[in-house]
């Protein structure tokens, strides 16, 4: 593959995850002031301060990679619904703590295994980056790990209700271990690890958490895809007209 | 972010109840006031009056509250921050609040109470949090001018917190201080962008600081001779500098900030006095102040609502660690035995 359609598929790939961790700390901001305690009004906004950090990076990498002068905030607030490649999953509303926790665990256990092994990437940037959030993530992972044992394992109001999200979120799962042509062509070049083995690394760590928490593993049925090629749901578009309303109606402004 | 109104006549009076003084009480009195005389600080194991006790568990707890309610007009802006910086300095500063009456809620502990008793007494509508968050936040510019103007009061009235003769209180302030200069440097630097950008921006920065202005003052609390336990407490040293004077000093250091920035106070009768060196200031209403204090405020309904429904909506959460914290302890006796 030649340099120029690596480095597209880089853009790409440096987007789609940067897309992925802003919408989620967006999502996760939406907590701030009404947490269940103040330990985790606390804790959700360490969470998605992490995550816009970690968007900021890779946006203005990917605003770098394209090489037209976009920057992350321009990548942001400029772009609608269907440039947006963010997972479905993270784009789906807060709904009550623990649809919140379901969410926030599945991505996390994803988002672990995915940047231990960035860490390697023969991408210098992309592994700096990884470098610096795996740390982070590695401590999101156990935070929303500990609240889905506690409420699976809690009373059986709280069990039903994240056994409900689990339902509800699983098949929004399937998607991030997809990968297309381009994507398989920075797997081959060692830039990004193999979704197999990722999918593999994450099974193993979804299903003992859920085991300790006493929740069924949902099958794996029907996917919902899409949210990586622009394809989203009705959620996402409230998202960014609240998001975005600002640069929107003062387009000349700089804040 | 501060509570005031600490000292209103209409909050509950903080003197001892009347009881017999016995020869022992008027010699642990005597020693306490010693020690306080001295700078020595008062640590939670140690005799001390039971009206200095009551009133530092009703300033802090009031305090704690007022971050805790402070956190709801800021983090209304939290989604539509502008930029991304702007988005994490925001998160950031709203979080430290939530830090801040963590440790508040924990000094108040120190003296006695329950964090959860203290929670319920704000639910409840009993206790009283810093009215200046009864105001609502419509626009951007009000993040910058909370920061500028609210938390710069703040800090007015906090430094000289740092050195109140209860100790856990005295800790507590000296890093909640360090915090909220930081805040308030970055709201003075959020007006600048304003106040030198479009005019649309020019416009919104006014208007924040015209809304503010007079809110912010009303922050030091009702005036000296208005003031019912200003004595007492400057004597237990927990307060250390009367509401006017601080009132005073925030004018003096603000005025030139929004000289610099190009807005104008909204004060026509503001004026510099070349023989004091001071700034001369129109009369504050206090009827609004009064007004909001009995729950009248644009925003008084809406803010203890909010804290009401996280409060009910997050009881199965609670419910849920409690029940899983059990069922570990139970599985881990029945293992060891």
């Amino acid at each position: 593959m030649s340099t120029d359609l690596l480095k597209e598929a880089l853009f790409a790939t440096a987007l789609r995850l940067g897309d992925t961790s802003l919408v989620l700390g967006h999502r996760l901001s939406e907590w701030c002031g009404h947490a269940p305690e103040l330990e985790e009004d606390i804790a959700l906004t360490n969470v998605a301060l992490d995550l816009v950090g970690h968007a900021r990076m890779l946006l203005t990498y990917a605003g770098e990679l394209e090489g037209k002068g976009r920057d992350e905030d321009c990548l942001a607030y400029r772009r609608d619904v269907f440039d947006y490649r963010n997972h479905l999953l993270v784009e789906q509303p807060n709904r009550d703590f623990g649809h919140t926790i379901v969410r926030q665990f599945l991505h996390d256990a994803w988002a672990v295994e995915l940047y231990e092994r960035l860490c390697a990437s023969k991408d210098e940037t992309l592994a700096g980056i990884a470098a610096k959030a795996v740390k982070e993530v590695r401590y999101h992972v156990r935070h929303s790990g500990d609240w889905l044992v506690r409420l699976g394992d809690g009373t059986d109001v709280s069990h039903a209700k994240v056994a409900d999200a689990l339902g509800r979120l699983w098949p929004y799962t399937g998607e991030m271990f997809e990968r297309d042509e381009a994507e398989q062509a920075l797997v081959a070049a060692g830039i990004v690890p193999d979704p197999a083995e990722l999918k593999a690394a994450w099974t193993a760590r979804v299903e003992a958490v859920l085991e300790e928490a006493t929740l069924d593993r949902p099958a794996d049925g029907w996917m919902q895809k899409g949210g990586r090629r622009g394809e989203h749901s009705e959620h996402l578009g409230y998202l960014l007209a609240e998001m975005q309303f600002l640069p929107r109606a003062y387009p000349d402004a700089t804040w | 972010m501060y509570t005031q109104g600490l000292d209103a006549k209409t909050e509950q009076s903080a003197q001892p109840s009347p009881r017999l003084v016995t020869e022992q009480d008027a010699a642990l009195q005597g020693r306490f006031q010693e020690r306080v005389d001295a700078e020595e600080k008062i640590e939670p194991r140690d005799w001390m009056p039971e009206g200095y006790r009551r009133t530092l568990v009703r300033q802090i707890s009031q305090h704690a509250h007022s971050e805790i309610v402070g956190m709801l007009p800021e983090g209304n802006w939290v989604t539509r921050a502008p930029t991304l910086r702007r988005k994490v300095a925001l998160l950031a500063k709203v979080q430290d609040e939530g830090g801040h009456g963590l440790y508040l809620y924990s000094a108040a502990e120190t003296l006695g109470v329950s964090r959860d008793e203290l929670v319920g007494q704000l639910l409840s509508g009993k206790a009283k949090y810093s009215s200046i968050f009864n105001y609502p936040t419509p626009t951007w510019a009000d993040i910058g001018a909370i920061g500028w103007l609210v938390d710069g009061a703040a800090i007015m009235n906090q430094v000289p917190l740092c050195r109140c003769s209860y100790g856990p209180y005295a800790r507590a302030m000296v890093r909640i201080c360090r915090e909220e200069s930081f805040h308030q440097r970055q709201g003075y630097e959020l007006m600048l962008a304003l106040a030198q950008g479009t005019a649309d921006q020019k416009r919104m920065a006014q208007d924040a600081l015209n809304r503010w202005w007079w809110p912010s003052l009303m922050m030091f609390g009702p005036s000296d001779d208005q003031s019912a336990h200003s004595a007492q407490n400057m004597a237990w040293k927990i307060k250390r500098f009367s509401n006017d004077e601080l009132r005073q000093r925030f004018v003096d250091a603000t005025v030139p900030q929004a000289e610099f920035l190009g807005l104008t106070i909204p004060d026509p009768e503001l004026r510099f006095n070349a023989e004091t060196g001071r700034y001369e200031f129109g009369a504050i209403d206090w009827t609004e102040f009064n007004e909001i204090l009995k729950g009248n405020g644009p925003c008084n309904r809406e803010r203890i609502e909010a804290r009401r429904k996280a409060w009910d909506d997050g009881a199965w959460v609670r419910e849920a660690a409690v029940a899983h914290a059990a069922k570990r302890k139970q599985r881990a006796l029945k293992k060891a035995g």
